[in-house]
């Protein structure tokens, strides 16, 4: 049938490309949840009044997710090069795509997480630390819960960049469907790929936008 | 059981210094009801604070239960605070736990294991009043339900001392006066010392023995409820008094009475507490051959009984009011003829 509409199309090489495609982005997905908080939990905690007070570390992080928020992604893995042949010993295919899209997501979804982490109510906090809560109690069973739904629509927004950056490590011969609507598609002059390949990744988007929102609603008790 | 020697907090804020709470030193008894009332700012939620340190007290010292709380490290601290209770006028509780997770928060916090907590949390639940309710989210419950499971989850793990901070300022007064009730039930089945801040005279009056007035980090004027309600010395504790008895328009009523009625004698009676004599009046006008008339009065109940001021007419022989008021005096009522007999 697809092939039948879009002659040009390989369907098997369109599965492969679909299949990396969710490989780079829910690998990614989950090495920027785990380090964006970390960040998003270190500004948090280190801010002015936090629990870790500490104004030189969190003028360090807060300067280092600055900085790569503020390049563009192209440039980024560009950029990110000599680091990922280093790591993953290619710079070409889908696992040397990880590092620059974890490296892009994370500090978005960091700040992401510190905003969440401020809107979790100071008197709960507070309630906590009079019960005699260790930090670790505080970060873990108050501040992580209660911000969840929060943490959880981040990552949605999250995510559905990152799906976007897969596609253009893709064009620098990550996999993906981005690769493939490039090489395949664009070069070749047979649109009816790049075409196909961009409804997928709508396609993808709006299931990760809808999952992200059924968790989301689901968590949230207020 | 708890006794403060020169408390003091300093904030720095832009600069400026400012003393919430200046050198204060008290003493609190064990099983009380203690009561510090003042407007806002006066520094009520500082002292609190400084009392399980969540501000550091910039000078001075606290011993509860003989143990100094001034002088834990950060981890002895922890320990310490187990075994204090806090509620809060905005209940904190947490909203992704349900009723009976968040009454068993402090119990895991002080690894309490799961069996155990299980069984704790229903007794709990049982005794703040909320059986059936503990699978509901904090975001089901109404307000007073809400600060019940504040309480329980401030009495988990069985705190020698609970501190009160507006605890129900943010209630309607019909749910105060359940959740008052709550604790001085509390007070009495667990023998739990209670910290109470608030800046309601009523609060004060429903449950609390002792009270400190607190204006500018200052305690300025402190004793027995029904004392400082019958002899409020400090402007603020007049101001205070007068939210609870109204305002002292009393002399103008005076006269008005005693051109009114110009018969007999006219007395003002002072309640200062003692349940024992409510049923006065009337064994007054059984026992002697008097006519008593209640002209005019504001009597409240205090956790001591029952304080306030009655103006009455007493008319009959002569001899027999000097006896009837005789008898008054013996009592713990305090009499006061404002109008001889004619
Ligand atoms: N963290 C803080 N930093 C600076 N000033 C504070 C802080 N907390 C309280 N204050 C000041 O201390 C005074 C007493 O405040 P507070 O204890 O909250 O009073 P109350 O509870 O009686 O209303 C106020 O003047 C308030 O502005
Ligand atoms: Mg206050």
């Amino acid at each position: 049938m697809l092939t039948k509409l879009f002659p040009n199309l390989d369907v098997q090489d369109f599965w492969m490309a679909t299949y990396e495609t969710f490989y780079m982005t829910l690998l990614a997905l989950a090495g920027t949840f785990i380090i964006g908080i970390l960040l998003g939990l270190l500004l948090y905690l280190t801010a002015k009044d936090g629990i870790w007070q500490n104004k030189f570390i969190n003028m360090i992080v807060a300067a280092i997710v600055n900085i790569f928020r503020a390049i563009p992604f192209i440039i980024l893995i560009l950029l990110l090069f000599p680091f990922t042949d280093f790591l993953i010993g290619t710079i070409r295919g889908p696992n040397a795509a990880l590092p620059a899209l974890i490296i892009g997501a994370a500090p978005f979804y960091g700040r992401l997480v510190e905003i969440a982490l401020k809107e979790v109510d100071k008197g709960v906090v507070e309630a906590a630390k009079a019960m005699g809560a260790k930090t670790k109690t505080i970060i873990f069973r108050v501040l992580l819960p209660e911000s969840m739904p929060a943490l959880i629509s981040g990552i949605t927004v999250t995510a559905i960049s990152l799906i976007g950056y897969t596609a253009m490590a893709g064009v620098i011969g990550a996999g993906g469907l981005g690769d493939y609507a490039y090489f395949y598609g664009f070069q070749r002059r047979e649109f009816d790929v790049v075409f196909v390949c961009t409804v997928f990744i709508v396609v993808i988007v709006f299931i990760f936008q809808f999952i992200g929102d059924y968790i989301s609603n689901r968590l949230d008790k207020r | 059981m708890i006794s403060i020697e020169g408390l003091s907090k300093i904030f720095t804020s832009n600069k400026r210094q400012i003393t919430a709470v200046d050198d204060l030193t008290l003493e609190i008894k064990e099983g009380d009801i203690f009561g510090v009332i003042g407007y806002s700012g006066a520094g009520k939620s500082t002292f609190v604070r400084l009392l399980n340190r969540l501000e550091e007290p910039s000078f001075g010292r606290i011993v509860i239960d003989e143990q100094e709380i001034t002088s834990l490290n950060s981890n002895q601290l922890r320990l310490a605070r187990q075994e204090i209770g806090m509620i809060f006028q905005h209940f904190n509780l947490l909203w992704s736990r349900t009723v009976k997770d968040n009454i068993a928060f402090p119990l895991e916090i002080a690894g309490v294991p799961k069996a155990e907590r299980d069984k704790r949390v229903r007794e709990l639940i049982d005794l703040v009043g909320l059986t059936e309710r503990e699978n509901a989210y904090p975001s089901q419950l109404s307000g007073g339900q809400k600060q019940r499971v504040g309480i329980a989850r401030a009495l988990a793990n069985n705190p020698k001392v609970l501190l009160c901070d507006e605890a129900t300022s943010a209630l309607d007064p019909e749910t105060t006066n359940s959740i008052l009730d709550l604790l001085v039930d509390i007070n009495q089945k667990l023998g739990l010392t209670i910290i109470l801040i608030t800046h309601e005279m009523h609060v004060i009056r429903k449950i609390c023995k002792q009270v400190a007035v607190m204006e500018n980090g200052r305690i300025v004027e402190q004793g027995d409820v029904l004392d400082v309600f019958l002899r409020p010395k400090q402007q603020v504790t007049k101001k205070f008094v007068e939210q609870v008895m109204g305002t002292n328009d009393e002399d103008e009523g005076v006269n008005h009475l005693i051109n009114t009625y110009d018969r007999g004698k006219l007395i003002r009676l002072h309640f200062i507490g003692e349940t024992t004599n409510q049923a006065l009046i009337s064994e007054v006008a059984k026992k002697y051959e008097i006519d008593i008339n209640i002209l005019q009065g504001k009597i409240t109940q205090t956790q001591a009984g029952a304080y306030g001021t009655l103006f009455v007419q007493i008319d009959g022989e002569a001899g027999e009011i000097d006896n009837a008021i005789d008898f008054i005096t013996k009592t713990s009522v305090e009499v006061e003829v404002i109008r001889d007999a004619n």
